[in-house]
C-alpha cells in the first residue's frame, strides 16, 4: 500500500484540529481508550461536547490555552491507502512549525473560516504550502455550520482564495466545503449541501495522484556513510551508504562522483537483504564502484551527462525561523543540504515578501521571525543542487546558528550565481 | 511502451526513512549508542541498524537500562542478539542507582522501578559521553510522543522542551550540539503497532516467546493483568489466577499488563492487533495511568 502525507494549514481557530479528529473518529480510527480519555478531559473542560480537537493537541499547555502549538503526527489507514497527517498550529508565532509539518506533506489542506474567509494567516500558509512546492492544495472552507451551509458564501470564499492563487505556482487546487464539528463532506458527502457536486474530503485524499510528483529522471545519490567492515570476512569492502535523492540507478550504468569529476561504473547496489536491480528514491542502499576513487561523505554521485549545479553561490528563497535575531547582509550561518554541511555568507537580501499582496520589498534590512525573503549565499564550499521546484531533495538546505544550534531557516535553491 | 512505476509499499518506504536515520546519527555523532529493552520495537530498531550497515558491524554501542525487574527469557533473548550482532553491550543498572543512593527504591504494592530509570539513563549518558541515543518510541503510542521530532533535542539535564522544539525540515536533520547536551533519535517514529508486526513478520524477525499467546499466574489489578513475581507486592485481594495471555508491550514486570490472547502465530497477532480498539499503552502500561500527561511529564525529565 502508498502512503500519503498531508498536513493542516490556515489561520488561529480555523478548524484544523478538530477536521483531523473529525476524519479519525469517523474512520474508525480512534481507540476507545483515547476516546474515553478525550470524552474525560472535555467534561472536566466545560465543553459541551466532546472536543475531537484533543486527539492532536495533546500537550499540557495546548490544553490549557486551547491552541495547537507543535506538530502532531497521527496516523490511519483506509483499504486505499496509508495516511500520515500532520496537524500544524496556525498561530503565527508557531509558523515554523507549520513549515516542519508542511516540508514532507505530499498535500495540504488549508483550512478557512467561512464567516471570516481569507485572512492574512490563510494567505501565509497558502504561499507556505506553494513555496515548498507541495503539490496539492485542499481549501477546506470550514464551519458551513455556522451559516447556514450557504452556496454563495462559500462561493465567496473560493472565488477569494482563487483570485489570490492565481498569484501563486498552484498545480492542483481543490475546494470542499465542509463542517468539522459535525462531520459534513469531512468522510461522507453532507446531506446539508446537495448543492456541492464533488467528493468528500477523504475521497480526494484517497484519489489524488501522487505517483508522479517525485523525480525519477535526473540520478542523484548523495553519499552519507562510508561503509568499511574491519572483518576478515569483507576485508575489501567498501561500500557508499546512501539515500537516492533523484532519478534511478542501476549496476552498470556510468557515474561521476562530484566534487572530484571521477567517473566510474556502478559494480553493484548492496543491501542486507541481496543485490539490487534498480534504486530509485527514498531506496536506502549501498553504491559500489568499479574503480577505486576517493568518495566520501557530502559527495555526490550522479550521471556524466546529467549534473547537478555545482556552485559557491546560491539564490534561495529563505523562510527565517528565529526569535532573537535576524538574517541580514554579510551574516555567516552553517548550512546543511542533503549530506553536505558548510558555511555561508548572506551575500545579499535582495527583497521580503508581503504576505497579503505577494508584493516584493526591494533590499529591505533584514528578515525577522516568519518573514520570507529571498537571498544570495556564498559558500565556503561548492554544493551540488538542482533547482527545488525539479528536486525536493537537491533543492532543500536548512540554516543554523552556530553559536545555539538553532535551525534558524528553511531554504529553498531558486538558482546558482550571484 | 511500458510504464515503469517506481513506488515503494510502505514497509520499505518505513524501512528506509529509518535506515536513512541510522546512518545520518552514525555519520554525524562522535557516541551514538542504541537503546535497548528487550521490546519489539528495539528488536525491530537491532535489526533495521544491522541493515544499515551491513556487511559491517553496528558502529555504536547498544544499552540497557536494566530495572532489574525483567522478563528472564528476554534478558536470554537480549543476550543472544548482541551476540549475533557482535555488538558491544552497556548494561545501566538501576540497582546500581539504588545501591550507590542515587535514587531511592519505592515501596509498597504499587512501587515501581519505572520512574528511577531516568537517572539511570542520564548517569550512563553522562558516564560514557553518548551525545546521541536512539530509542524505539513510535509517535503513534501516545499523545505528547506524537509531538516529538525525530530528532529530538535535550539540554545539559537531559530534558525535553515540547514547547520550544527545533523545526525539522524535510530530512534535513540537525544534529549540532554544545557537550553535555545530547539528540534522542526516533528512526521508528512514523511506525504504527500494526506496521512494527508486519515487518517482523515479513522480516522474519526472532522475538521472545512472551509476546505469544501462553498460560502464565496472572493477578488483576487496575483492569490490567499483571504477572505474579517476585517483583510485586500483591494486596489480598489480588488473588492469583492462571490465564491464556500474552503481552504487547514488554518493559518493567511490575508495570507492564499482558491482554488476555489466544494469539500463538505471527498472522495471528497482526489479526488480533488490527482489530483492537484499545492502545498499546492503554491495555498494558500502569505508568501511563498516573495522570492524562503522565508521559510528557516523564519525558521533559529526560525520559526515554
Ligand atoms: N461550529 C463549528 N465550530 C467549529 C468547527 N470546526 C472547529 N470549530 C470550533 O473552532 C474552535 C477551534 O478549533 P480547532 O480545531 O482547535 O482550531 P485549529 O485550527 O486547530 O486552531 P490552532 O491549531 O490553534 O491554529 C473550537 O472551538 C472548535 O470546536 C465547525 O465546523 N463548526
Ligand atoms: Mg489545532
Amino acid at each position: 500500500m502508498e502512503f500519503l502525507r498531508f498536513a493542516t494549514a490556515g489561520s488561529v481557530d480555523d478548524g484544523k484540529s478538530t477536521l483531523i479528529g473529525r476524519l479519525l473518529y469517523d474512520t474508525k480510527s480512534i481507540f476507545q481508550d483515547q476516546m474515553e480519555s478525550i470524552e474525560a478531559t472535555s467534561v472536566q473542560m466545560g465543553n459541551d461536547y466532546t472536543n475531537l480537537a484533543l486527539l492532536t493537541d495533546g500537550l499540557r499547555a495546548e490544553r490549557e490555552q486551547g491552541i495547537t502549538i507543535d506538530v502532531a503526527y497521527r496516523y490511519f489507514a483506509t483499504p486505499k491507502r496509508k495516511f500520515i497527517i500532520a496537524d500544524t498550529p496556525g498561530h503565527t508565532q508557531y509558523t515554523r512549525n507549520m513549515v516542519t509539518g508542511a516540508s514532507t506533506a505530499d498535500v495540504a489542506l488549508v483550512l478557512v473560516d467561512a464567516r471570516h474567509g481569507v485572512v492574512e494567516q490563510s494567505r501565509r500558509h497558502a504561499f507556505l504550502a506553494s513555496l515548498l512546492r507541495i503539490p496539492h492544495l485542499v481549501v477546506c472552507v470550514n464551519k458551513m455550520d455556522l451559516i447556514d451551509y450557504d452556496e454563495k458564501a462559500f462561493t465567496a470564499v473560493k472565488e477569494e482564495f482563487r483570485s489570490f492563487a492565481m498569484k501563486l505556482d498552484v498545480p492542483d487546487l481543490t475546494f470542499i466545503p465542509v463542517s468539522a464539528l459535525h462531520g459534513d463532506n469531512v468522510v461522507e458527502r453532507s446531506i446539508n449541501m446537495p448543492w456541492y457536486e464533488g467528493s468528500s474530503l477523504l475521497h480526494h485524499l484517497e484519489e489524488v495522484h501522487i505517483a508522479s510528483d517525485r523525480n525519477h529522471i535526473d540520478a542523484r545519490f548523495p553519499v552519507q556513510y562510508v561503509i568499511r567492515p574491519q572483518s576478515d570476512e569483507h576485508h575489501d569492502y567498501r561500500g557508499y551508504a546512501g539515500t537516492v535523492a533523484g532519478g534511478v540507478f542501476k549496476p552498470g550504468d556510468e557515474v561521476m562522483v562530484l566534487p572530484s569529476g571521477f567517473t566510474s561504473t556502478v559494480s553493484s547496489i548492496d543491501s542486507f537483504d541481496g543485490p539490487v536491480s534498480e534504486a530509485f528514491g527514498p531506496m536506502a542502499v549501498t553504491m559500489r564502484l568499479a574503480d577505486d576513487i576517493d568518495v566520501s561523505r557530502g559527495d555526490m554521485i550522479c550521471r556524466p551527462n546529467n549534473q547537478p549545479t555545482s556552485s559557491q553561490d546560491l539564490q534561495a528563497m529563505v523562510c527565517w525561523m528565529s526569535e532573537t535575531f535576524s538574517l541580514a547582509p554579510r551574516m555567516k550561518l552553517a548550512l546543511k543540504h542533503t549530506t553536505r554541511s558548510s558555511r555561508v555568507m548572506v551575500a545579499d537580501l535582495q527583497y521580503r515578501i508581503d504576505v497579503n499582496t505577494l508584493h516584493r520589498e526591494e533590499n529591505p534590512e533584514s528578515l525577522t521571525l516568519n518573514e520570507i525573503g529571498r537571498v544570495s549565499l556564498r559558500s565556503t564550499q561548492p554544493l551540488f543542487f538542482d533547482e527545488y521546484r525539479r528536486n525536493r531533495n537537491t533543492g532543500a538546505f536548512i540554516l543554523v546558528d552556530e553559536t545555539t544550534n538553532a535551525t534558524v531557516a528553511a531554504g529553498i535553491i531558486v538558482g546558482s550565481g550571484t | 511502451m511500458s510504464i515503469t512505476t517506481y513506488e515503494l509499499n510502505h514497509l520499505d518506504h518505513l524501512e528506509a526513512e529509518a535506515i536513512h536515520i541510522f546512518r545520518e546519527v552514525a555519520a554525524e555523532f562522535e557516541h551514538p549508542c542504541l537503546m535497548f529493552s528487550g521490546g519489539k520495537d528495539s528488536i525491530v530498531m537491532l535489526h533495521l541498524a544491522a541493515k544499515a550497515f551491513w556487511p559491517a558491524r553496528l558502529p555504536f554501542p547498544v544499552m540497557h537500562v536494566d530495572t532489574g525487574h525483567n522478563f528472564p527469557e528476554v534478558l536470554a533473548f537480549r543476550d543472544q542478539r548482541v551476540q549475533e550482532l557482535e555488538a558491544r553491550l552497556v548494561i545501566a543498572s538501576v540497582q546500581k542507582s539504588i545501591d550507590e543512593g542515587r535514587v531511592v527504591e519505592e515501596t509498597g504494592p504499587r512501587a515501581s522501578r519505572n520512574r528511577l530509570q531516568t537517572t539511570t539513563l542520564l548517569d550512563a549518558i553522562e558516564e560514557h559521553r553518548f551525545d546521541a541515543l536512539f530509542g524505539g518510541a513510535r509517535r503513534d503510542e501516545e499523545k505528547a510522543r506524537a509531538k516529538e521530532r525525530v530528532y529530538s533535542f535535550r539540554d545539559d539535564f537531559g530534558q525535553w522542551d515540547p514547547k520550544n522544539q527545533r523545526p525539522e525540515l524535510w530530512s534535513l536533520y540537525n544534529g549540532r550540539i554544545r557537550q553535555g547536551e545530547h539528540i534522542r533519535v526516533f528512526p521508528i517514529s512514523n511506525w504504527t503497532e500494526l506496521d512494527i508486526w508486519q515487518y517482523i513478520a515479513r522480516e522474519n524477525v526472532e522475538i521472545p516467546h512472551v509476546y505469544f499467546a501462553h498460560e502464565r499466574p496472572v493477578f488483576s489489578r487496575d483492569g490490567m493483568w499483571l504477572a505474579d513475581s517476585e517483583f510485586v507486592t500483591r494486596t489480598e485481594e489480588e488473588v492469583v489466577v492462571t490465564r491464556k495471555v500474552r503481552y504487547r508491550t514488554v518493559g518493567d514486570m511490575s508495570c507492564t499488563g499482558a491482554v488476555e490472547s489466544e494469539a500463538e502465530t505471527l498472522e495471528q497477532i497482526i489479526e488480533e492487533v488490527s482489530a483492537t480498539r484499545i492502545t498499546e499503552r492503554g491495555a498494558t502500561r500502569a505508568d501511563d495511568r498516573v495522570s492524562e500527561a503522565a508521559m510528557e511529564d516523564r519525558k521533559k525529565e529526560g525520559y526515554f
